[in-house]
């Protein structure tokens, strides 16, 4: 019996199912496409996971990074004593007299000019429709140039003015003539003559420092606003954050795993801080409304209440991750301080707490990450609306006076009517994921850095 | 003297006390350091922190209840026919209070003496003119009452801040010299900070509780005025909700929003936890060490990234795309971008890393020897997963998918950008509605005074939430606890 008869086998007569290894039966075929099927079902799973990061990243990028650029139309303007200054006295208080209603005049004199100079066929009766190419705050911009430099009137001086925002979506493609037909802001025929100017060089983008330093603007001139001072708004926030949650985060922490007894008041404590980590961020709104402006009376909007509250919300992350760091501190050190004769509190504070320092950072800094990127909370105590308008005056102005932060006013622009808004809605949201980023990176390096293995 | 000058005072002494504690405790041994009980700093901060302690306690305790009684005090002289509700009597009293602050600043900038103030009268003086001189804008002018109660209010301030300096020092004074009393060679001065710092240890860590106080109390409160002023049946059963309906016509009822918000959870959900849970699975049981260490911080950035981006996101990308596929221009289902459907994707998206992480570590958690004994029987990995390493780490899963849950509900920013604002009771997954959490925002935004039950209805919405949300959160962490015991 050798390798012939087996393979005359079949016909042996045996009903038997042909068993080998090297051809796939039925069933084993089945098994094998269930195997294939369930392992492509992860990769796709994965996959749609990746295209949801790619797609969000990416629409990010292409709707927020217009916010960065601006339409700019470049003038030459006459400041004429005879309209701002007509006594000639050179009296301050007497300029200031000028509304911005005085400058208008001046403007529409130096488009016009601009238009003869690149030979562009005025084709509005009124100066004041010539006038809505622009800003509506370019005659304020040019009044506080005026109040200034009083001693600039008379001169020609070159200014570079906002756009309006029309003019300004035409220009990054948002704003079509058709778009325009049942606008009351800008005509098609406004259009043409931007047109022209731009192959003037009259009306032209550049990179737009206002957006990143400037105010918010009111809702009529999308093309002013800027998240400067939300951006300081929650910097103080942050400060507020920092300054509390830091030191009470860790004490608690210290508390918790060093010191704490077992009974039932340590485990309410802990019970307590995993639900906290919970509970939803309106909810620490809530808490904030009713605690520290109804029954507190701190003033509502201000960057040290919304501080107070993010304090609360993150408190227990920086308390879950600084006692991770704190259990990964081996036993053998405190055992070797304590056998030297330090005390327990020395034990934790001289040689546990600096070399569980570094976790602590990365879990603080992760915890602020957290803390700036979250909105609900910072809507119910009145960190929303035309707020983050001024540059606070100073140090106590900035934690007292109400501002905006940058997620509140990213929801405040989204929820404007023109669209022109949500373009800075999206480069708001690029500078904030560029803040959380590099905070991120940071508290990776730290981590990296300084993770020692025991 | 006011409370910031005291502090600093009370600041001062303890920095004083600390040199003079350090510097009594070397001089009773001659110098010798070694003969003391404790380091000498220690000797410093004991007597420091005597000094500043139990000043600084009582000047807090002082700071929060004169103001309080003081004006409980002052509120029963004002005349009961000048208000009919508690609302009245308050608005009153802030008048009062402005007018007390406004004298103050008179005082201050000279204008008037402290004797005039007291002495002042409505009939000789116009002193809404006068306190806008001094920078404190009046709505109305002010009656005689409000006059008399603001200088009563004055006086009892200014005899009270007297009484709060003289006691504070006292009491700072007092720390400062038993301190230095105590300080001798055997005092254990070590142990006394240490207990001292062991009680600020304990404050810190007991924050956490008050922190839920404050929330249930506030919640509390609030919501038991709500039901004084509308019933709580209506709010719980009601069908409708239309705040806006003013004079006694208004629907509060909780029903439309609860359903919104579930029916977005389940949608949520639905998207998160199938590519959740696949992900997981491939990530721990069939990827490379490579693909794993690139593909899970990748989709954990999705954790990371703020709710009011993809908030955004569904206003103005998802939203539109449905509406091209399902609006008017495709199947017709569809009337606005903002749906049950936009928020409920995109808050799904969000919850992908939420569900996997976890998952992930659920599944590390199952024992490698299960799956060992799986293969050994002859089964492929598929059937391994979905036989062995599945239902041993269900409970696991169901308690991350709780979480997950929750997350949903207690979600905000995506709703109030994505959701909608009108109240429905609707099957269609296309049609805007709205949720617990949308509604807690626009009731509370709003102009609307805090008396209000349009205002303070959302406090008992904030109840239901946090209650739900704790439910789901507790049940979630004692199913996870007690699978992880089983296994560990």
């Amino acid at each position: 019996m050798s390798d012939a008869s087996l393979q005359n086998g079949p016909e042996m007569g045996t009903p038997r199912a042909k068993s080998s290894l090297l051809e796939l039966d039925q069933r084993t075929k089945k098994r094998n496409a269930a195997e294939a099927r369930f392992r492509a079902y992860g990769i796709a799973a994965i996959a749609v996971g990746l295209v949801f990061l790619v797609v969000l990243i990416s629409s990010i990028f292409f709707k927020g990074v217009g916010a960065f650029q601006q339409t700019f139309i470049t003038l030459d303007v006459e400041l004429l004593e005879s309209k701002l200054d007509k006594t000639g006295e050179r009296d301050i208080e007497k300029i200031k007299k000028v509304t911005t209603f005085g400058y208008n005049p001046l403007i529409e004199n130096a488009l016009k000019a601009a238009m003869e100079e690149a030979g562009v066929e005025n084709p509005f009766a009124k100066g004041k429709d010539l006038r809505k190419m622009l800003s509506s705050g370019a005659a304020a911009d040019l009044r506080d140039f005026v109040i200034a430099n009083p001693d600039r009137i008379g001169d020609t001086v070159q200014f570079r003015l906002l756009a309006s925002s029309r003019v300004d979506g035409y220009l990054k493609g948002r704003v079509t003539r058709e778009s325009l037909a049942r606008d009351k802001n800008l005509t098609p025929v406004h259009l043409d003559v931007v047109d022209q100017l731009k192959d003037a060089g009259v009306v032209a983008k550049s990179f737009n420092l206002g957006f990143i330093t400037g105010a918010d603007a009111s809702e009529s001139r999308p093309e002013q606003a800027g998240i400067g001072v939300s951006m300081l708004g929650s910097f103080y926030m942050m400060l507020v954050v920092l300054a509390c949650a830091l030191p009470i985060g860790v004490a608690a922490s210290i508390y918790l795993e060093e010191f704490a007894p077992q009974n039932w008041i340590t485990d309410l404590i802990e019970v307590n801080i995993s639900n906290l980590a919970a509970v939803p961020s309106i909810v620490f709104g809530i808490l904030g409304l009713a605690v520290f402006i109804q029954f507190a009376h701190l003033p509502q909007s201000a960057p040290l209440v919304g501080g107070l509250v993010l304090t609360l919300m993150t408190l227990p992350t920086i308390i879950i991750s600084t006692r991770a760091s704190l259990k990964s501190v081996p036993p053998s050190i405190r055992e070797a301080a304590l056998g030297i004769g330090a005390s327990k509190m020395q034990t934790v504070f001289h040689h546990v707490l600096p070399l569980a320092m570094p976790g602590i950072l990365t879990g603080t800094i992760i915890g602020l990450a957290q803390a700036l990127g979250e909105t609900a909370p910072l809507l119910l105590i009145g960190m929303v609306g035309y707020i983050a308008s001024n540059y606070p005056g100073g140090l106590i102005e900035g934690f007292m006076s109400p501002n905006s932060a940058m997620p509140a006013q990213i929801y405040e622009w989204a929820k404007r009517a023109d669209p022109a808004y949500y373009e800075r809605a999206w480069g708001g949201i690029i500078i904030l994921l560029v803040f959380l980023m590099t905070m991120n990176i940071i508290a990776i390096i730290l981590r990296r850095r300084f993770e020692r293995r025991w | 003297m006011s409370a910031f000058w005291l502090l600093m005072i009370i600041l001062a002494l303890a920095a004083v006390g600390f040199i003079m504690g350090r510097r009594r405790a070397i001089s009773s041994v001659q110098g010798d350091g070694r003969l003391l009980h404790s380091l000498p700093n220690y000797y410093g901060f004991n007597v420091a922190m005597l000094a500043f302690v139990p000043a600084v306690l009582v000047l807090g305790a002082w700071v929060i209840i004169q103001p309080m009684l003081i004006s409980g005090q002052v509120s029963t002289h004002i005349p009961a026919a000048l208000y009919e509700d508690a609302g009245q009597l308050n608005l009153i009293m802030s008048d009062v209070k402005r007018v007390a602050d406004g004298l103050d600043a008179a005082i201050l900038q000279g204008v008037l003496s402290a004797d005039d103030a007291s002495l002042l009268n409505t009939e000789t003086t116009d002193v809404r003119a006068l306190l806008g001189e001094v920078g404190v804008a009046l709505g109305s002018d002010v009656a005689p009452s409000v006059l008399s109660a603001a200088q009563e209010m004055r006086g009892k301030t200014v005899s009270g801040n007297l009484i709060m300096t003289i006691v504070v020092l006292l009491v700072a004074a007092t720390g400062f010299v038993a301190a230095m009393m105590m300080t001798r060679r055997d005092f254990r001065a070590r142990n006394a900070v240490e207990s001292g710092v062991k009680a600020l240890l304990i404050a810190a860590a007991s924050i956490a509780i008050l922190t839920t106080i404050g929330i249930v109390l506030s919640l509390i409160f609030n919501t038991i005025t709500f039901f004084g002023m509308f019933p709580a049946s209506d709010f719980l059963f009601g069908l409708t909700w239309s705040p806006e309906g003013r004079g006694g016509s208004e629907h509060l009822g909780i029903l439309p929003l609860l359903w919104g918000t579930i029916y977005i959870s389940i949608v949520a959900l639905l998207v998160a936890v199938p590519i959740g849970l696949f992900a997981a699975v491939y990530l721990s049981e069939y990827a490379s060490r490579t693909t794993r260490a690139i593909a899970k911080p990748l989709l954990e950035v999705l954790a990371g990234i703020p709710t009011i981006v993809y908030g955004l996101f569904a206003l103005t990308v998802v939203g539109p795309l449905l509406v091209n596929f399902f609006g008017a221009d495709g199947l017709g289902w569809m009337q606005g971008a903002r749906s049950v459907m936009t928020a409920g994707l995109v808050m799904g998206i969000m919850l992908i890393p939420f569900v996997s992480s976890l998952s992930d570590d659920i599944i590390n958690a199952v024992p490698q020897a299960m799956r060992d004994g799986s293969y050994g029987l002859g089964a492929t990995q598929s059937e391994t997963v979905r036989q062995v390493v599945l239902p041993a780490a269900l409970p696991g899963i169901v308690g991350a998918i709780l979480l997950a849950a929750s997350r949903a509900i207690g979600e905000t920013m995506i709703v109030v950008m994505g959701a909608g604002a009108a109240a429905r009771l609707d099957l269609n997954p296309f049609e805007a509605m709205t949720t617990v959490t949308a509604k807690i925002v626009s009731q509370l935004t709003g102009d609307s005074d805090f008396a209000s039950p349009e205002a303070l209805v959302a406090f008992a919405l904030g109840m239901t939430l946090f209650l739900l949300t704790l439910g789901l959160n507790v049940l979630a962490l004692y199913i996870v606890r007690k699978y992880r015991e089983q296994y560990e």
